[in-house]
């Protein structure tokens, strides 16, 4: 007997769709400058966020946007039954220090900048499972933490070029719940690495744009619905390039989403702002759900979206060794209720 | 247009991608870039023939005069680092400001400031030469190279 809430190929749907009782989000000081500056919660203008190294400024937002949500939801953390968290940071270091301090039981989650999306899944899988009652989710993205860790040191005199994308810093958490008012996840597709032999790291939407139309086409081959069917279909931090890559593949395999097709990293900042391609980053894909995305379906605006972020799965050393660079998109159905 | 379908084997898959994404892919400014780069760096370099003038002017030989205008440069170069200017210049004068001895500054500075969290010794001592090294080792095999070929040739 085929598993009862599998649908197609790698579509799974949720009998009681779980439901995002409460985001929160923080940014950094660029991400405020943006378009969506109004739509977060707390816009850090300090690169440092009072602390004394990076890392640990990026921790500080992460903790602080999870016991947000956990309060918005009027919860404790000894409530949560699970803690899905994940970051670029090498071993997850924001997510795992992050859960020593609240005590969460904690799976740590890498699917670099698709992480939140990942979490969103798994989380919704947990609690239509029947194994948990409430989850946390979250992610974090520090533009200097990344660009260390990926590239140069930050005060290294280099010129970007066009296609590069900007790391967003910030944080976003969400709490997904058996029951309550919100937003409800109705399926979720769990994405393939896909590998179409990009190998400029300075590239990310090519590298991941392939994983992007891979997921979502599968998605509608799974659950043998048209475009239409969704008001909007936003990746994560594809940028402007990796976005018309995406519409081009998504064209080759039989689908028109042209006037439905967005990307959380081309509307997190404004062309002026000098982030070339656009923003990237767990927290890309992570604020702008939790702040812009949700926003707009409780406003009614939109009433049901496919989200599908996008990582590039390659680290420095994988990159330093001639590989090329793997992408992953897992997708979620999140619909107004 | 460049063709990716899922029927394809995937290396030519791979190379339909690939002219897709040479398609998209916005062609880089050369033109504006080496502009910047030829002002920058020359004015860079005038800045250098000003103060060796100034040296030399002072009453220093010509070898010490060069290596006071190196030493100021250095230090400007490190202090705009510091102040974090040096980079929101290089953005757009790209090797107009990379080529010359202040890039070399930057390139050692910034690993410096980058790396100070984690220790003088095991941080900004051990990370220091991250950019600058590769420089250093093959500027300094380039010039044992083109010495091997002097001593034979001449």
């Amino acid at each position: 007997m085929p598993a009862p809430k599998k649908n197609g190929l790698q579509t799974v749907w949720f009998q009681n769709p779980p439901v995002i009782i409460s985001t929160a989000t923080i940014v950094g000081s660029k991400e405020g400058q943006g378009p969506l500056g109004h739509t977060f919660d707390k816009v850090v203008e300090d690169n440092y966020y009072g602390e004394d190294t990076w890392e640990k400024a990026e921790r500080r937002m992460l903790k602080e946007v999870m016991q947000n949500a956990i309060q918005r939801a009027n919860l404790q953390p000894q409530n949560i039954d699970c803690l899905l968290a994940g970051d670029l940071l090498n071993q997850i270091i924001s997510a795992n220090f992050v859960a020593r301090d609240l005590g969460i039981p904690f799976l740590g989650l890498y699917g670099a900048c698709s992480t939140m999306y990942e979490g969103l899944a798994l989380g919704a899988m947990l609690i239509d499972g029947g194994f948990a009652d409430y989850v946390l989710v979250g992610v974090s993205s520090h533009n200097s933490t990344a660009e260390r860790q990926y590239r140069y040191p930050t005060e290294q005199g280099v010129q970007r070029p066009l296609y590069a994308s900007w790391t967003v810093t910030g944080a976003a958490a969400a709490v997904l719940a058996r029951q309550g008012n919100g937003p409800v996840i109705t399926h979720a597709t769990i994405g393939k690495v896909v590998d179409l032999g990009q190998n400029d790291p300075m590239n990310m939407g090519a590298a991941m744009a392939p994983a992007a139309a891979d997921t979502m086409a599968r998605h509608l081959m799974d659950t043998q619905r048209q475009p239409a069917y969704y008001d909007l279909f936003i990746t994560g931090d594809l940028g402007t390039y990796g976005r018309e890559l995406a519409l081009k593949l998504m064209q080759q395999k039989g689908y028109d989403i042209s006037d439905r097709f967005s990307d959380c990293g081309i509307l997190i900042y404004s062309p002026e702002q000098d982030a070339h391609a656009g923003g990237s980053g767990c927290a890309c894909a992570g604020v702008v759900t939790c702040g812009y995305l949700i926003q707009e379906i409780k406003a009614g605006r939109l009433k049901r979206i496919l989200g599908v972020a996008t990582g590039a799965l390659l680290s420095l050393c994988s990159y330093q060794q001639g590989e090329t660079i793997p992408g992953i998109a897992h997708a979620v159905v999140i619909e107004g209720r | 247009m460049a063709e990716v379908k899922d029927s394809q084997p995937l290396e030519i898959q791979k190379r339909e991608y690939q002219k897709m994404v040479q398609e998209v892919q916005p062609r880089p400014t050369v033109g504006r870039n080496v502009f910047w780069a030829f002002v920058v760096g020359g004015l860079i370099c005038v800045l250098g023939q000003l103060l060796l003038n100034f040296f030399q002017g002072r009453g220093l030989p010509l070898t010490e005069a060069g290596a006071a205008t190196s030493t100021v440069l250095v230090f400007l170069a490190a202090l705009l680092t510091g102040l974090g200017v040096y980079d929101e210049i290089a953005k757009f004068a790209g090797a107009g400001s990379i080529v010359p001895i202040t890039g070399f500054a930057n390139s050692m500075v910034a690993p410096a400031m980058e790396y100070r969290g984690e220790g003088l010794v095991l941080g900004v001592g051990a990370r220091l030469f991250t950019v600058a090294g590769p420089v250093l080792v093959f500027g300094i095999v380039t010039a044992w190279l083109v010495a091997l070929l002097y001593y034979f040739f001449r």
